[in-house]
C-alpha cells in the first residue's frame, strides 16, 4: 500500500477503535487500544507530512471522485495540523491514564471509546476536502467532547458541559446554514469545486450570508473574544486528561477549518471585499487584552490558563487578520507552538490538581519545594507561554511583531507586547505562589508526582525549547501552508 | 582549545559549575570548593581569550539558525572580552566572599543560591560573548530570569514586593520595548550583527533612528537610565553578594554594555552624528546621572544609597557612549571596569558591616572604622572613586570621558561631571568621616571586630585593584580602544 492508500487510516483507525473501545473491560485494556490507534494515526501522519509538503494528496473514497464522492485532500496545511493533532494525542494519552483512574474510575472502555471518537473527529475534519463532511466530524467530535467534559468530577462539570453543548449546537448550525447557502448557489460540496464555482456568484446576498454564518459558526468552535463564554467552564471542569487534549487540540482545529473556508473556498479576492480582516483585527485585539486581564483575575489555575487560552485565540485572529502569507504563517506556527505550550501548562496544573486535590492557587503555595519537577515544568512552559527567546512563544511573537511592522501597524505591535506581559503577570501569579510562599499551615507534605505524570510534561516542556531553536519544521512547513492558502500570491 | 570553542566553554561551564553544585548540595564545603573550582576556571578560560583578541584574530561562531538569516552566533570583540574577563574574575572573588557571607549571615538555602548565581554568570558571559542582538537578547533574559530567585532569596513580604518590582520592570523593558527594537533593526538592515562602523547607516531617517535609539536605551533596562531604575533599588533586598556581583557588576553592566555596543556596532558613530535628535539622550542620561545622586543623598540605608549611586554611575556611561567622541567611547568602556572595581567593594563593605553587626543604616556605623579598620578603609578607597579622586580607578574614566567632552565641545556633559562629582563627594564622605572620627552612640549589644576572614580578603583584593587599575591601566585601555576600529 502506498502512502496515498494509508492516509485516509489516520480517521478510520480510531473511528473503528472507538466501539471495540467501547466493548472493553477493564482499565488497562481500553487504554491501550486507543493509545495504539492514537499512535498509529501519528506515525501515518508523519508519513504524510512530507509528502504533502510538495504536492497535495488526494484521496477518493471508494473509489467515487469528486463532485459525487468524498474526497481526501491534504496538502502542507492540513498534515502539519493532523500531525500536531495525532503526536498529542500520543503524548496525552499516556499522561491521562493515570488521571482517568483516579477521575474516571468506572466504564472506562467508554470513557475512551468517546476520546477516540473525539480525536477521529478532529482528524476528519483536519483531512477531509468535502465542506458537509467537515460538519459530520465537527457533530462527531463535538458530541462526543460534551460527554467527555461532564464526566468531570466537579459538581458544575454538567452544567459546563450543557453550556458548551448549546453553544457548540448553535456554532455547528450556524456552519451548516452557510454550508447549505453555498450549496445551494454552486451545486456542490467539495472545496475544489467550491472555490472554483464561487467566484461567478460572489457578488450574492446568499453567498456573502453564508459567510457570516460560517465564520460566526466556526467563531463559536474556535472561542473567538465574544464567542467564548463556553471555554472557561468547559476547560475548568472537564477531567484533566480532556483539558489538556481539548486545549491543544479543538481550538485549533477550528482555526484550521475557519483558514480552509475562508482562503481555500471563498478565496482572496471575496475576503477583500468583506469587512474580514478588520473584525478579526478588532476581536483578536479585545481578546488578548481583555482574556489576559481576566486571567489575571482568576483564582483557579485551569480557569487562568482558559483565559489564557481565549487570549492567544485573539493572537491568531490578530495573525490571520493581516491577510498575507506572512501573517497567515505567524498564525499557523502559534497554533502549534500554544499546543505545545499550553499542553504543558494545563498537565502540570493538572498533575498539581492530582496531588493536591484542589485547583487553587492558594493551594500551589509552597509547591515549589514539594513538587519541584511539576513546578518547574510549569515555570518553563510560561515563560515560554510569555515568549522568552529560546522557546516556541518567543518565535511565535518574532513572527506576529514582524509581520505587523512590515504592515506599518504598531498599534498591533503594541498589543502583541502588552499581551506578553499581562502574561508575565498571571504566570508570575501561580510561580510565586508556588515557589516564594510557605505551604498553608496543616496540610500534610505533598510528594512530587509519580513518573508517568513527569515523563510527558517534560517531554512537552523540551518540545518548547527545541521547537524555540530548531524553527525548520514549523516555520518553513507554516510558510509553505500559508503560501498554498494564498494561492501563491504575496 | 580552539577560541570559537572557548566561547562556547566560557558559556557551559558556569552552568556544568550549577550542575555540580546542585548535586553536591548535602556536602557544603565541597558545594562551596566547586563554586570556587568553576569560578577559576571560568577566569582561566577568559584569560585564553586575551591573545586572539590582541593579535586582532576574528573569532566568530554560528551555532544554529533560528529563523531564516537569523542565527544564534557569537563573536568575539575587545569590550565583550573585558567584560568576560571581569565578571569572571569578579565572580571568583565574590564566590570566596559568599562563603563568609552565607555562613556569617546564616542566610538559608545556600544550594539553590550558588546554581542561580552560576546560571546568571553563565548569561553574563552569553551576553559578553554575542555576535548579533537576538543572541545577545537570549542572554540578556537569562540574566534576567535567573536573578530573580536570587532577589527573592529571603521569600518574605519585602522579598516578593521587590521581586515583583524587579522581574516587572527587566521585562516591561526588555519584551515591550527592546524586542520590538531588535525587530526593527533586522527589518530595516536585514541583518543584527555587532559589526564595526554600524549596520543601521542609510537605512534609517533621523526621526526614526532617534526614535530607535531610544527604545535601545530604555529598552535596557538594566542600564538603570530614568526612569526605568527603579528595579535597581528594589533589588537590594537580595543577599549581598548578589548585590555585590550581580547588581554593581554583571547585570548592571550587562545593560551598559548593551548601549555601547548599540551604539558603536549597530549605529555607528559616523550615522549618529547626524542625528541632531539623539541628543535628547545625552539630557536624560545627565538628569538620571544628577537626579541619582541626589536621591542617593537622601537615603538612610546604605545599601540603598549604594544601589542610587550605581544608577548615577551607570548613566555615566550611557552619557559617555551617547556624546559620540572617541575618547569618550573608550572612557564609557573603562568607566564599564573602573566602576566594577569601586562598587563591588563598596557593596562587599556593606555585607561585611552587616554580617559582623547586623547594621544597615547610615546613622548606626558612628566609629564603626575602629572595629573593623578593613572594612572601612576599603570602603574609603571604593568612596573616592566613586568621586573620581586619584589615585584610583574611577579617575581613570573619569579623564577620558572629559578629554571626550572637550572633543566635541559637549559642555552640558562637563557641567553634569561637575556636579556628580560634588554630590558623590556630599554622600560619601560623610560617611567616611563619621565611620573614623565620630563615636560610638551606644556600645553594640554584642562586641564584634571584623567579619569572617574570606569577606575581608575579597575586599581587601578588590580595594587593591581599584589603587592597581589605576597605576597599570595601559593594556586594558589599549585593548578597549579597538572597539573604535572600522574594518579589520
Amino acid at each position: 500500500m502506498s502512502i496515498l492508500e494509508w492516509m485516509p487510516f489516520s480517521v478510520l483507525l480510531p473511528l473503528l477503535a472507538a466501539p471495540v473501545c467501547a466493548l472493553l473491560p477493564g482499565r488497562f485494556l481500553p487504554w491501550l487500544l486507543a493509545m495504539a490507534s492514537v499512535t498509529a494515526s501519528a506515525v501515518i501522519m508523519a508519513f504524510v507530512l512530507p509528502e504533502a509538503v510538495n504536492e497535495p494528496m488526494r484521496y477518493f473514497f471508494g473509489d467515487w471522485p469528486p463532485p459525487i464522492g468524498i474526497e481526501y485532500r491534504v496538502d502542507a496545511v492540513n498534515a502539519f495540523i493532523g500531525l500536531l493533532i495525532a503526536v498529542m494525542g500520543t503524548v496525552i494519552l499516556p499522561w491521562g491514564r493515570i488521571s482517568v483512574n483516579r477521575e474516571v474510575p468506572q466504564r472506562q472502555g467508554l470513557f475512551y471509546a468517546l476520546f477516540l471518537l473525539s480525536f477521529a473527529g478532529l482528524m476528519g475534519i483536519t483531512l477531509t476536502g468535502d465542506a458537509f463532511n467537515v460538519f459530520v466530524f465537527l457533530e462527531i467530535s463535538s458530541l462526543s467532547t460534551y460527554v467527555l467534559v461532564a464526566q468531570g468530577r466537579s459538581r458544575a462539570a454538567p452544567l459546563s458541559a450543557f453550556r458548551y453543548l448549546v453553544m457548540g449546537t448553535l456554532g455547528a448550525t450556524f456552519y451548516l446554514i452557510g454550508i447549505g447557502l453555498i450549496y445551494i448557489m454552486t451545486g456542490t460540496l467539495n472545496m475544489v469545486d467550491l472555490a472554483e464555482r464561487l467566484p461567478a456568484v460572489a457578488d450574492s446576498r446568499a453567498v456573502q450570508a453564508a459567510f457570516a454564518f460560517i465564520i460566526v459558526g466556526i467563531g463559536l468552535k474556535l472561542a473567538l473574544f465574544p464567542l467564548h463564554r463556553w471555554l472557561p467552564g468547559a476547560y475548568a471542569n472537564a477531567p484533566s486528561a480532556v483539558t489538556v487534549f481539548l486545549a491543544s487540540t479543538a481550538t485549533k482545529v477550528a482555526i484550521y477549518v475557519l483558514l480552509r473556508l475562508v482562503f481555500t473556498v471563498f478565496g482572496i479576492e471575496f475576503v477583500r471585499q468583506m469587512p474580514f480582516a478588520e473584525v478579526f483585527f478588532v476581536l483578536g485585539v479585545i481578546g488578548i487584552l481583555f482574556a489576559s486581564i481576566w486571567a489575571i483575575e482568576q483564582d483557579n489555575a485551569k480557569r487562568l490558563l482558559a483565559y489564557s487560552s481565549v487570549a492567544q485565540v485573539g493572537y491568531m485572529a490578530l495573525a490571520i487578520s493581516f491577510v498575507s502569507v506572512a501573517g497567515i504563517s505567524a498564525g499557523l506556527v502559534h497554533m502549534f507552538n500554544h499546543a505545545l505550550m499550553k499542553a504543558a501548562l494545563f498537565m502540570s496544573v493538572c498533575t498539581v490538581i492530582y496531588q493536591v486535590g484542589s485547583p487553587h492557587i492558594s493551594a500551589f503555595r509552597g509547591l515549589g519545594r514539594q513538587m519541584p519537577l511539576t513546578m518547574l515544568a510549569f515555570v518553563l512552559a510560561g515563560l515560554s507561554l510569555i515568549g522568552v527567546p529560546l522557546t516556541v512563544g518567543f518565535i511565535s511573537k518574532w513572527l506576529l511583531i514582524e509581520t505587523a511592522m512590515a504592515d506599518g501597524n504598531w498599534f498591533a505591535v503594541v498589543v502583541v507586547l502588552v499581551g506578553s506581559l499581562l502574561a508575565v503577570m498571571y504566570i508570575g501569579k501561580v510561580a510565586e505562589a508556588a515557589w516564594l510562599r510557605p505551604a498553608p499551615e496543616g496540610r500534610e507534605p505533598v510528594r512530587e508526582a509519580h513518573p508517568g505524570l513527569l515523563v510527558p510534561m517534560w517531554i512537552l516542556v523540551a518540545a518548547n525549547f527545541y521547537f524555540g531553536i530548531d524553527t525548520r519544521l514549523t516555520v518553513d512547513v507554516a510558510r509553505r501552508g500559508a503560501e498554498m492558502l494564498m494561492g501563491g500570491s504575496p | 582549545m580552539s577560541p570559537a570553542m572557548l566561547i562556547v566553554a566560557l558559556i557551559v561551564t558556569p552552568l556544568l559549575g550549577a550542575l555540580a553544585v546542585g548535586l553536591l548540595g548535602r556536602w557544603p564545603n565541597l558545594r562551596e570548593t566547586a563554586t570556587l573550582v568553576t569560578a577559576a576556571t571560568l577566569f582561566g578560560l577568559a584569560t585564553q581569550l586575551i591573545g586572539p583578541v590582541v593579535n586582532r584574530y576574528d573569532v566568530a561562531l554560528e551555532v544554529i539558525e533560528i529563523l531564516p538569516g537569523l542565527a544564534i552566533t557569537f563573536r568575539l570583540e575587545p569590550l565583550g572580552l573585558i567584560f568576560a574577563l571581569l565578571a569572571s574574575l569578579l565572580w571568583f572573588v565574590t564566590s570566596v566572599y559568599a562563603i563568609g557571607y552565607m555562613r556569617g549571615a546564616k542566610e538559608p538555602r545556600h544550594t539553590s543560591f550558588y546554581v542561580f548565581f552560576a546560571i546568571a554568570i553563565s548569561g553574563a558571559m552569553g551576553v559578553a560573548t554575542a555576535g548579533n542582538l537576538l543572541t545577545l537578547f537570549i542572554f540578556y533574559e537569562v540574566l534576567t530570569i535567573s536573578t530573580w530567585p536570587l532577589v527573592t532569596h529571603k521569600q518574605n513580604d519585602a522579598a516578593r514586593a521587590g521581586g515583583r518590582t524587579y522581574l516587572g520592570i527587566l521585562l516591561f523593558t526588555s519584551i515591550g520595548l527592546l524586542l520590538p527594537a531588535i525587530i526593527w533593526t533586522w527589518m530595516a538592515a536585514g541583518t543584527t550583527d555587532f559589526t564595526p562602523g554600524g549596520i543601521l547607516f542609510g537605512t534609517l531617517g533621523p526621526t526614526e533612528a532617534a526614535i530607535l535609539l531610544t527604545l535601545f536605551v530604555l529598552g535596557i533596562g538594566k542600564a538603570a537610565v530614568m526612569p526605568m531604575h527603579r528595579w535597581l533599588p528594589a533589588a537590594m533586598v537580595a543577599p549581598t553578594p548578589v548585590s555585590a556581583l550581580l547588581h554593581a557588576v554583571a547585570v548592571v553592566k550587562a545593560g551598559v554594555f548593551t548601549i555601547t555596543k548599540v551604539v558603536i556596532y549597530i549605529f555607528g558613530l559616523d550615522f549618529l552624528a547626524n542625528v541632531p535628535l539623539e541628543q535628547w539622550l545625552v539630557y536624560l542620561a545627565g538628569f538620571t546621572v544628577v537626579a541619582a545622586s541626589i536621591i542617593a543623598l537622601k537615603q538612610v540605608e546604605l545599601k540603598r544609597m549604594l544601589a542610587y549611586s550605581t544608577i548615577s554611575q551607570l548613566s555615566y556611561i550611557v552619557l559617555a557612549a551617547l556624546v559620540l567622541a572617541p575618547f569618550a567611547e573608550i572612557g564609557a568602556a573603562v568607566h564599564i571596569v573602573a566602576h566594577a572595581f569601586g562598587k563591588i567593594t563598596l557593596f562587599f563593605c556593606a555585607g561585611a558591616i552587616y554580617v559582623a553587626s547586623k547594621k544597615t543604616r547610615l546613622d548606626e556605623i558612628r566609629g564603626i572604622g575602629r572595629r573593623m579598620p578593613w572594612t572601612m578603609v576599603a570602603f574609603t578607597i571604593g568612596a573616592v572613586s566613586m568621586i573620581g579622586v586619584p589615585p584610583t580607578a574611577g579617575f581613570v574614566s573619569k579623564w577620558y570621558i572629559i578629554a571626550g567632552a572637550f572633543q566635541v565641545d559637549n559642555y552640558f556633559t562637563l557641567v553634569v561631571l561637575m556636579l556628580s562629582t560634588g554630590l558623590n563627594a556630599a554622600y560619601f564622605l560623610p560617611i567616611v568621616f563619621r565611620a573614623f572620627f565620630r563615636d560610638e552612640d551606644v556600645p553594640p549589644k554584642v562586641e564584634h571586630g571584623e567579619a569572617p576572614w574570606p569577606m575581608v580578603a575579597a575586599l581587601t583584593f578588590t580595594a587593591a585593584l581599584v589603587i592597581l587599575f589605576f597605576a597599570f591601566n595601559g593594556p586594558i585601555v589599549d585593548i578597549e580602544s579597538r572597539i573604535l576600529e572600522v574594518g579589520q
